[in-house]
């Protein structure tokens, strides 16, 4: 009944595209009005062997190895993983661990490319121009040889989402132009720059799924790239069942769930995907790099990331070779003296704030975002007692008491906080936002979240001794149990001849043999 | 503190020195309307309430080791106004003293101080000192009684020394200042048996007069209308939401229109409960105190309507005429388990699945 409801109101336009919860932080695109710039190739790029979620690559080349852009440097290993190429030509110079964009500054397997200054490009990869008359499979394949990820941030292989299931057909692909965190702006401007390499990218994404609609979504503080997809998806042949929907700007409009509810009016199950109520979300930057990859041949080896914070006195949206190192990105930007600074990678709400510059650009990185301190309201207000306001409660998105779960959390007690439902939290920062006690609260759901996860590998990890130590006490009680019933039948024989015992024992060991393997 | 590590890296600028703030501005209305209604006696009862508040919540905070500057949070001030204006304006200096220092140290600190009391300080105070005092407690001085033979309330000579001696000491003729509140006019008439009409009637009772604040009361909720400015300005800054307050009023007034058509002469009219005692000061202040009330909206709303249904049932069948502030206290023992079974329906889990 309340869907029903729902839906008459939104075709009476009187409740339209809201998800309950969310905050309106304050917006700084200053960024907004700039037109895409090229970063320049620095001498020296760094590849982690892991730029998404998933497990991680290994390295395909040696120290000494000529590389070309585009070129294949690094396999994937396992399902959930895409592989890694050479954003330019050049030398690989060394191979060894490098922190990379972390808040813990952890490190990974690093492939060192030293530049020529040629940017000779790879050509091995044919366009596939023809693209309509393909089977999905090729082109996903394609997808996930290329390297492509989510570029939104949270980086998830993008081929695994362009599967075409019978069980769950897939009715919409949404495109996703909201860009809901503030200072970033380089989605904005890919729309209002190459419009038609994102409708193509959507064009290839609604084929290889079986789509028959689309929508680019887009938040109503970007009026101008709104006007210039309809432009631009009106002079493209074949984007009937395509629209653009401008909805309102609300923090975190632009996650999954949140924006499919918003769209559709349906809500993703908990623990499941979009694809399972027939939708897919990709976001528009995304769309793009699958038309570089399908119809130019050209693997994933840059992306666009805003270099903006009130630190940097000339900001910019830049097209960045990946394994750029930050230092020089900054640099680039006359931003020489990073001491005292914050540096954030992504957007204020849900980036994470890098112990060192000398990390490379990944896929992930959205934004690089240079704080002076009085900036980060939370970083220099201490924490004061809840006073159970509820503002956080009204802000979550997912409707968690945030507060009762922090507190759980912050007191170890996590049955408590696996009951107040932790893991349904997506960690938008919302809760934080609002706090009046300035309370880090997804800072405690972390902590949680941790916490448990290291509290059932352990559980895992005691199971499996626990039946190992089982699995051996009955194999010992088994062969003790076969060799008193030999040990019988042989007295039974009466024939208590050498070799039928030396044989005997050769079986036991035979048996027993087969019994560790086992 | 170390700079935290996790996002947000952004916040929206809300401090708890701003909400509590905002709630002794959305006051002012009630606290200027007492001062002209009771003159220096609210003066001074306010500052004396203000100022023990403050001193002993130094003391406490001293005491416990922790820093002076939370003091700077406004709460204990806050704690302070709350007590003067749920207090009648007959009360003398050390009863407000020790109101003041009950709602410190028994309402707050010694729970741990803000965010950790169960009960709103405020009103847990003043529940001790009606019961400790019910006499002085419930002797009401006639609103602007500047016209009154005996206690001129803008002459600030006479008004100290009946705040420093108490009116016994005064040595005048008590009952000329004093006179029953509506409610417990109405409540000891019933008693007697007689009609609510009649004994209205009889206590020449008029509805503007109580909106406006023309009855005897505490000093902070007589006027209806100084304290419903108080409150929409608290819903319009959004320091407190509609919840508590709508549904502890529509339960009120459902209750007593439903009770009042069924036996008219038995129980008072819903209008008469909205403006006698304390309701709106609770239903927008008292209940909405963010420490001692439910976090979820839902849970805000079921706090509500308990709110209601027992102030209307202490207030028809209890023995204090007056409800509201227990009903509040008693609501605010439930709160823990309000918050435990009403929280909201999580994002992605069906109604009634198990999420």
């Amino acid at each position: 009944m309340p869907a029903m409801l729902r839906k008459l109101a939104q075709r009476l336009g009187v409740l339209q595209h809201s998800f309950a919860g969310g905050v309106h932080p304050e917006m700084y695109k200053v960024t907004a009005a700039l037109p895409i710039e090229e970063a320049a190739i620095t001498p020296v790029h760094i590849l982690p062997m892991k730029q998404h979620i998933g497990e991680a690559c290994s390295p395909l080349v040696r120290v000494g190895d000529r590389v070309l852009r585009g070129q294949k440097i690094a396999k994937s290993e396992g399902y959930l993983s895409v592989p890694v190429h050479a954003p330019t030509s050049g030398r690989v110079v060394k191979i060894e661990e490098h922190a990379i964009p972390h808040p813990s500054g952890m490190g990974m397997p690093s492939i060192f490319i030293e530049s020529d200054g040629d940017d000779k490009r790879d050509e091995s990869l044919d366009p596939l121009s023809g693209w309509r008359e393909m089977n999905p499979a090729t082109l996903r394949e394609r997808a996930r040889m290329c390297g492509l990820a989510g570029l939104g941030g949270a980086v998830f292989p993008t081929f695994i989402k362009l599967i075409q299931d019978k069980r769950f057909p897939i009715e919409t692909v949404i495109l996703n132009g909201i860009e809901c965190e503030p200072w970033l702006t380089n989605d904005h401007r890919l729309m209002l720059e190459q419009p038609d390499e994102i409708l193509s990218g959507l064009a290839i994404i609604m084929h290889m799924v079986g789509a028959s609609s689309g929508i680019i979504a887009i938040e109503d503080n970007k009026p101008d790239a709104a006007d210039v997809m309809r432009e631009a998806l009106a002079r493209t042949p074949d984007m009937e069942g395509v629209r653009v929907v401008v909805l309102p700007t609300r923090y975190p409009q632009g996650s999954e769930k949140q924006l499919i509810y918003s769209l559709t009016g349906k809500e993703v199950p908990a623990g499941r995907l979009p694809m399972h109520i027939g939708v897919i979300c990709q976001n528009v930057g995304t769309s793009r790099a699958l038309h570089d990859a399908v119809v130019l041949g050209h693997p994933l080896t840059e992306r666009l990331v805003t270099v903006s914070g009130d630190a940097v006195t000339n900001p910019a949206n830049m097209r960045v070779r990946l394994g750029m190192p930050v230092r020089s990105l900054f640099a680039s930007r006359g931003l020489d003296d990073l001491n005292g600074l914050h540096i954030l990678h992504g957007g204020p709400m849900m980036g994470e704030r890098l112990k060192s510059v000398d990390v490379p650009v990944i896929k992930s990185t959205t934004g690089l975002l240079a704080m002076r301190t009085e900036t980060m309201m939370l970083a220099h207000t201490e924490e004061q007692p809840c006073i159970r306001c509820g503002h956080c409660s009204e802000a979550c998105p997912i409707h968690l008491v945030p507060n009762l779960l922090a507190d759980a959390c912050r007191s170890d007690q996590f049955d408590r906080a696996e009951n107040y439902q932790l893991f349904d939290c997506i960690e938008c920062g919302s809760c934080s936002y609002v706090c009046p006690a300035n309370i880090p609260l997804v800072h405690y759901f972390r902590y949680g979240k941790g916490q448990i996860a290291q509290q059932r590998r352990e559980q895992v990890f005691a199971e499996a001794s626990r039946k190992r130590s089982e699995a051996r006490d009955a194999r010992i009680a088994r062969e003790n149990a076969e060799k008193a019933a030999r040990r019988q039948r042989v007295r039974r024989e009466k024939a208590p001849v050498k070799p039928v015992e030396s044989k005997g024992d050769i079986n036991a060991g035979d048996e027993q043999n087969r019994e560790e393997k086992s | 503190m170390p700079v935290m590590l996790s996002p947000p890296h952004a916040h929206g600028g809300d401090s708890i020195r701003m909400t509590m703030l905002t709630v002794v501005l959305a006051l002012l209305p009630a606290t200027a309307m007492s001062v002209y209604l009771f003159g220096w006696l609210a003066v001074l009862l306010i500052l004396t309430c203000m100022v023990t508040a403050l001193v002993t919540e130094a003391i406490c905070l001293k005491w416990m080791g922790r820093p002076l500057s939370t003091l700077l949070d406004n709460s204990a001030a806050l704690t302070g106004l709350f007590l003067a204006l749920t207090l009648p304006a007959a009360v003398p200096w050390w009863m407000a003293l020790l109101a003041s220092v009950f709602a410190i140290v028994l309402g707050k600190q010694i729970y741990g101080g803000l965010g950790y009391n169960i009960f709103n300080p405020a009103l847990s105070a003043r529940i001790i000192l009606l019961i400790s005092f019910p006499l002085h407690m419930t002797t009401w001085i006639v609103p602007m009684s500047a016209a009154g033979p005996v206690l001129d309330l803008y002459d600030f000579q006479l008004c100290l020394s009946f705040f420093l001696t108490g009116p016994d000491a005064l040595k005048v003729g008590f009952d000329a200042i004093s006179m029953a509140s509506p409610l417990g006019y109405v409540k000891t008439e019933a008693t007697l048996g007689v009609p609510v009409a009649e004994a209205l009637k009889a206590y020449d009772y008029s509805y503007l007069d109580a909106f406006l604040g023309f009855e005897a009361g505490s000093i902070g909720e007589t006027s209806a209308l100084a304290l419903l400015i108080g409150g929409i300005f608290l819903l319009t800054r959004h320091t407190i939401t509609w919840h508590i307050p709508l549904s502890y009023i529509a339960t009120v007034l459902l209750l007593a229109g439903i009770f009042n058509a069924i036996s008219p002469d038995q129980f008072t009219p819903p209008l008469f409960h909205l403006f006698a005692g304390g309701l709106i000061l609770c239903a927008f202040f008292m209940a909405t105190d963010p420490v001692s009330s439910p976090v979820t909206p839902m849970g805000q709303v079921i706090f509500g309507i308990g709110c209601g249904i027992l102030t209307w049932s202490i207030r028809s069948f209890g023995g204090y005429p007056e409800g509201a502030m227990f009903a509040v206290l008693l609501m605010n023992c439930a709160v823990p388990l309000i918050d435990h079974y009403f929280r909201p329906r999580v994002f992605g889990y069906g109604r009634g699945e198990k999420s």
